[in-house]
């Protein structure tokens, strides 16, 4: 019985799962259309983006830091990826997702160095980190959109499809798996946790405390660069700032998904739920085809109420 | 004199740098230094100040605002309706404009005292319902200011840049006299422990709502401030701002974790952020190199600040409290 409790995902986690159903229960009301096979998958393709980077930014999370270098991460993904494979040359193009995704774990280790050993905040660190990957990127492209495509392999993990299920989506399940599998079953997973909650007593318990911040660090560039790859993919192009309107989403997300600002609490599970939730509010709220200024209002208002039941719900118990 | 330079040591240092980088400003502007280039970059300087201020009433009490550009926004854009007119109308606008400042400052401690809301994440979701609303005001850039007040403000008395002049009086009018009250000391009892400072019996809800309150009327002043420099309103400026307000108050040697540093420290930081910007544009270098450079002159101040741990003698000590 116990380990079956164990297993169950927290109340924490299942929130967002709650929000989601009654925003689509909701949004049908208005707009049949939402109930649509259709419309749900290209929510789940569109979900995938997010995800992944949500992923990331989970992990980060747990160990009670945060990443603000995501935008030029995923960006600096997708430039190196779309130059590569717009070089023409079929060596480079062949390298593009392999070497975007080595560029997000170097600079997932170089945000390590600054939290690991300067002890620097990583609220601070990340975002110097991300300033300097700005301007090394508009140094290269001379402050334009970078000419370059996608490859074949980039647009089928962004649009492609499985027997109607977005390969998009299969690829932030995936993800999912394999990091559950890591937190669930190695020691790293608890150390995470550990470090959140007390960092100093994890120290003192023998624990190397800097590889495993090195290690969070680069999984969440790996994601972030991971998500820049499927964009860059979706969009056919890299464009300056494309990562700019995914860093607070995915925070959001985080949190709404029931995993603490602070460290030491949370799960993926409740993640997925927080990337479902946060994706239909945008998409919905884009459907009813209102401003910019009541699509901003609103969505501050239901992350605010969300938050506030959560917090209700958890002193309730 | 030695007591209040080691007692202050990282405003000192941080006022060194200013004097430092200030000097190589002057000296490698082509205009040389003037009344007229040093008014352009102390109006830069002081809009980042304030907003540095309002990031630090959040900070001190263990915070931290992401809604400071946001509000910052708002009030710009309403500054951009009401701050016009005959003498009286300008004056109610202006108490408008900081009304607006104060009661987003109160709505933001709200949701973090009463709502038990991690103040990240709260100011992360009132950001986006403070952009919303400028958005609602200001759907496009627009708007004027009275332009003889703008003047006023943003022009020079007797040579002084009107900026500087504003900024001491913040410190010597506002920080000062408020640093030695009941109030003041609460906010560095509240940041260092807020269980220690509610078992001495101190109101810690109060003091936290009154810190947000004050953060919201110095992103206001940081808002109307930047409408008197653009005569316009725009619901856009906000997101520079806040990223920018975190990273000054850092390098003003207030630290992150509560408790630490003053409100002259985080002035000096945004003072040296906009300097080194400004530094940039007339140093010669490439101008597409410039943004990297910043970049990595940030880094290497907060690296340097960081780099204390590196002689520690007890690797204990680093973990902090």
């Amino acid at each position: 019985m116990n380990t079956i409790k164990q297993n169950l995902p927290s109340p924490d986690a299942l929130f967002p799962y709650l929000g989601a159903v009654l925003l689509i229960l909701g949004g049908s009301y208005f707009f049949p259309q939402i109930l649509g096979v259709d419309y749900l998958a290209q929510q789940l393709q569109i979900a995938a983006f997010l995800g992944v980077l949500a992923l990331g930014a989970t992990v980060v999370i747990l160990l009670g830091h945060i990443d603000l270098s995501v935008p030029w991460v995923l960006a600096g993904a997708a430039i190196i990826s779309t130059s590569l494979v717009g070089s023409g040359n079929p060596a480079l193009a062949a390298a593009a997702i392999p070497a975007a995704l080595l560029f997000g774990v170097l600079v997932g280790i170089v945000n390590g160095v600054g939290v690991a050993i300067l002890r620097i905040p990583s609220m601070v660190w990340t975002l110097a980190v991300n300033s300097m990957l700005l301007g090394v990127a508009v140094l290269n492209t001379g402050g334009f959109n970078p000419k370059g495509e996608a490859s074949p392999a980039m647009t089928l993990l962004a649009t492609g499809d499985l027997a109607g299920i977005p390969v998009a989506f299969v690829v932030w399940m995936a993800v999912t798996g394999a990091m559950a599998l890591l937190l669930k079953r190695s020691g790293f997973g608890r150390y995470l946790s550990a470090i959140g909650y007390n960092e100093k007593a994890t120290f003192l318990s023998g624990v190397s405390t800097p590889s495993v911040i090195f290690a969070a660090f680069a999984i969440a560039g790996l994601c972030s660069a991971l998500g820049g790859v499927m964009l860059a993919g979706y969009a056919n192009q890299a464009y300056q700032s494309m990562g700019d309107p995914f860093l607070l989403p995915t925070i959001a997300a985080v949190v709404i998904g029931g995993t603490s600002i602070l460290g030491g609490r949370g799960s993926l599970i409740g993640t997925v739920g927080g990337v479902l939730f946060i994706t239909l509010l945008t998409s919905i709220l884009s459907v009813m085809q209102i401003t910019d200024a009541w699509r901003n209002i609103i969505f501050g208002l239901i992350i605010i109420v969300m938050l506030l039941l959560q917090t209700l719900r958890r002193k309730s118990q | 004199m030695g007591n209040l330079l080691r007692s202050n040591q990282r405003e000192a240092i941080a006022i060194l740098v200013l004097a430092v980088l200030l000097t190589l400003y002057l000296a490698s502007h082509p205009s040389g230094p003037n009344t007229y280039v040093i008014t352009i970059w102390a109006n830069q300087c002081l809009i980042l100040a304030l907003a540095a201020i309002a990031q630090f009433f959040a900070v001190i009490v263990r915070g931290i605002d992401l809604s400071v550009g946001a509000v910052m926004a708002l009030t710009n854009c309403v500054a951009s309706y009401f701050v016009i007119g005959s003498g009286l109308d300008m004056a109610l606008g202006i108490a408008a404009v900081l009304a607006v400042g104060v009661a987003c400052g109160l709505f933001n401690g709200a949701v973090v005292v009463f709502g038990r809301i991690q103040p990240i994440v709260a100011t992360l979701a009132t950001a986006s319902l403070f952009v919303g609303l400028a958005l609602l005001l200001r759907p496009t850039p627009g708007g004027r200011i009275d332009y003889d007040l703008a003047d006023a403000f943003t022009l020079d008395v007797f040579g002084i840049p009107t900026a500087l002049i504003i900024a001491a009086a913040v410190i010597v009018l506002f920080w000062v006299p408020l640093r030695r009250t009941g109030l003041g000391l609460g906010l560095y009892a509240v940041g260092s422990s807020e269980q220690a400072a509610f078992q001495s019996g101190m109101p810690v809800p109060v003091i936290r709502l009154v810190s947000f309150a004050m953060g919201g009327l110095f992103a206001g002043l940081a808002g109307l401030y930047f409408s008197f420099v653009t005569t316009t309103g725009d619901a856009g400026i906000g997101p520079n701002y806040t990223l920018n307000s975190i990273a000054a108050v850092v390098l003003g040697g207030v630290a992150l974790r509560g408790g630490v540093g003053t409100l002259t420290g985080a002035m000096a930081g945004a003072f040296i952020l906009k300097t080194i910007g400004s530094l940039m544009f007339f140093s010669g270098l490439p101008p597409l190199a410039q943004p990297f450079i910043e970049g990595l002159i940030l880094a290497g101040a907060i690296a340097i600040g960081g780099a204390g741990v590196l002689r520690v003698r007890n690797r204990l000590e680093v973990f902090g409290k």
